[in-house]
């Protein structure tokens, strides 16, 4: 068991035979990714890296049997990608595009409520499960395999998170970077679910910033009902108010968007917060084996 | 992308929001000129002058001032244009002045009392819709309302299938205790409201206050209107609307070489990539003893070039003390970024400031071999904890 990709997962790209698709399909398929294709409206009947190209996600689902896609589409046109995705019976969707307009997430998220999938991102480095599948563009190196599970907004942020968890001496079973727009699909909550769940996952990161109330739901549901130590860190301490913070959805609009809020509420859920960026992994190890 | 007062009730009156009509002028005899000629469309007596800058409470500041003569008028318009105008939204500096809007006197009396509301558009984060938020204490503080009479503030949400309904613009109108003329106007102001926000893909409108006049008509007296600068593509003509007089000219520099920059008030200048990175990275500058002078995002295809450009950017700030670069490699190669690290020193010439580097990821050795030989007085960091002793023992 896994979340969310696994070497088994069929994966196709919407988006393949752009420049931005190409590079990174590319970069999954050499990971060891298992990629059965992709999508590019006109394209369809073509080969590309070696793999067929399809018209409609509909024909991928029927060709080679896809159930997870990663979409590398500009921002005009992502949000019908996504949609054209779950209609088309895709369980796992992760978008990897950055600047959709916050009214077409409106309708996208609309769309999907009565959908059997689960959207990750947009603008999100993508989701990676070590040794199995990398659905993102994160350097697959610094991903090695163990029991951490990691959410986080941020795409560094989750790769230096990463980083110091391996230095001291962890791994990671899945890492989910759920994106720092205003609109995501999965929440952080919804992430932590999946790992409180996860057989393969004895311990949670989770890293948030500044902006919404994602981490103080996540924070909320651990306190009722976790089962596994989580170190959490949010990122945006000195960020001035009213200001956004390079993510669409990193502002502080009232009291309750600030760090200091935030971690306040993580801590009186039973979260260790780490302080500074720097001892995430320290933390994590303590709490490992405490 | 936020819009001027005048722009933004522009925007709503293309969509049949009543306004407070006004002329935009940026000199004392063009405000004059305003007023002769809205005093001949709307027979006003009497004007307001208010500063056209993007930042709330421009009346605590001095900056909206009535004016019952055309005399008046001049030499309030001389006071205002060029001001730096000090709000509880701006800096200690202020923001220079550089436009009036002239506007018609909406206070006159007649045969009811006048009265004040709030209405705002925005997105509710919780539940992925927009919600009109409004309330009976117009005129105020929202922040203030909210925090001590909450009971005060009413919210409806729009279901995205089919947007803003007459039976939710009734609701909002009896809420606000409105009977009679001024209850239709009340729905039709909502109504109208809602269809600009939603025609225009903006991200917040905030009309503080809404009046309803002495004669029953409800028009909009200020306007915050900040659109969607991701729905752009889809609305070329907004564009022309962005005033980068608004803007630290860092940003905008900074913005046209495409660096995530916001300016910001420390001593420590720091360079990053990723914008959850970067804000970790003001965050521990300050654990370490200072205080970050800026925000910078050089962005996932970050080459010898930009880098550069954003050593000249953080250069600008006299405050800056030391530099931080703080670079996670993943698509983006270490020793590129160390090139542009040694190209920036032998470009822009003597750098007197203590530069920290921590290059971490994709070609890390390479990159700090790069930085060992190249001979600069460079101080070169693996861990980011290492970075933050460094930015502590230099600022010592």
């Amino acid at each position: 068991m896994s979340v969310l990709v696994n070497k088994d997962s069929k994966i196709i790209v919407q988006g393949f035979t752009g420049n931005e698709g190409t590079f990174h399909a590319e970069q999954m398929i050499a990971y060891g990714t298992n990629i059965v294709g992709g999508v590019t409206p006109g394209k369809g009947g073509s080969v590309h890296l070696d793999r067929p190209v399809f018209n409609t996600v509909s024909d991928a689902v029927s060709g080679v049997s896809a159930n997870t896609s990663i979409i590398f589409v500009p921002p005009a046109f992502a949000a019908d990608a996504i949609m054209e995705a779950a209609e088309a019976g895709i369980s796992i969707i992760i978008c990897i595009t950055e600047g959709i307009p916050t009214k077409d997430m409106i309708i996208v998220k609309e769309y999907l409520s009565d959908k059997q999938c689960t959207l990750v991102g947009p603008n999100c480095p993508g989701v990676i499960t070590p040794e199995e599948a990398k659905c993102g563009i994160m350097p697959g190196f610094v991903f090695k395999k163990g029991r951490i599970g990691v959410v986080s907004k941020s795409g560094t942020l989750t790769y230096e998170a990463a980083d110091q968890v391996v230095k001291a001496g962890l791994g990671i079973s899945t890492a989910i970077g759920i994106g720092g727009d205003p609109i995501i699909g999965t929440t952080t909550k919804e992430a932590v679910q999946l790992f409180m769940n996860d057989s393969e996952t004895d311990g949670i990161i989770m890293i948030g910033e500044i902006g919404g109330q994602l981490e103080a739901d996540a924070a909320k549901w651990i306190k009722e009902n976790g089962t596994k130590p989580v170190v959490g860190f949010i990122a945006g301490q000195t960020a001035p108010e009213g200001r956004t913070m390079g993510h669409a959805g990193a502002i502080v609009g009232g009291s309750e968007d600030t760090a200091e809020a935030k971690m306040k509420i993580m801590e009186e859920c039973g979260i260790t917060v780490a302080h500074s960026p720097a001892e995430i992994g320290k933390l994590m190890f303590d709490r490992m084996n405490s | 992308m936020n819009l001027h007062e005048y722009q933004g009730k522009e925007l709503l009156n293309s969509f049949g929001v009543r306004i407070q009509r006004g002329i935009v002028a940026s000199t004392k005899k063009d405000a004059v000129e305003a007023a002769k000629k809205l005093n001949n469309e709307t027979g006003t007596n009497w004007w307001v002058v208010k500063a056209q800058i993007h930042a709330g409470g421009r009346g605590k500041g001095g900056g909206v001032k009535l004016a019952k003569s055309l005399d008046e008028v001049e030499s309030i318009s001389n006071d205002i244009l060029g001001m730096n105008l000090v709000t509880p939204q701006t800096s200690a500096e202020g923001k220079l002045v550089n436009q009036v809007l002239i506007a018609e006197d909406v206070y006159y009396p007649g045969e009811s009392e006048t009265s004040e509301f709030y209405i705002s558009v925005l997105l509710n984060r919780s539940s992925g819709r927009n919600m009109i938020m409004y309330s009976t204490e117009g005129g105020m503080d929202i922040e203030a309302v909210a925090e001590e009479t909450p009971h005060l503030i009413f919210h409806e949400e729009i279901d995205p299938k089919v947007g803003l309904t007459a039976f939710q613009c009734r609701k909002i109108a009896f809420n606000l205790k409105l009977t009679g003329k001024a209850f239709k106007e009340m729905t039709k102001f909502v109504y109208s409201l809602y269809t600009a926000y939603d025609k225009t893909d903006s991200a917040l409108f905030e009309i503080n206050p809404v009046l309803k006049t002495s004669d029953d008509l409800i028009m909009a007296v200020d306007s915050k209107v900040t659109l969607d600068g991701n729905s752009l593509f889809r609305h070329k003509d907004f564009i022309s609307l962005r005033d980068t007089r608004e803007e630290d000219p860092t940003e905008v520099e900074a913005g046209e070489y495409g660096l995530n920059f916001v300016k910001l008030d420390g001593n420590v200048g720091c360079m990053v990539n990723g914008a959850g990175l970067a804000m970790a990275t003001m965050d521990i500058i300050k654990m370490a003893g200072g205080n970050p002078a800026n925000f910078l995002d050089v962005g996932g295809t970050a080459d010898a070039k930009r880098v550069e450009q954003a050593f000249r950017i953080i250069l600008k700030d006299n405050k800056v003390k030391a530099i931080l670069v703080n670079i996670f490699g993943g698509i983006v190669r270490c020793d590129r970024v160390a090139q542009g690290i040694v190209d920036a020193y032998n470009n822009i010439g003597e750098i007197s400031v203590p530069l920290i580097v921590r290059l971490q990821g994709t070609n890390a050795i390479e990159a700090k071999k790069l930085i060992d030989e190249s001979g600069l007085k460079v101080e070169s960091v693996i861990l980011l904890q290492e970075a933050a002793d460094k930015v502590a023992e230099v600022l010592s």
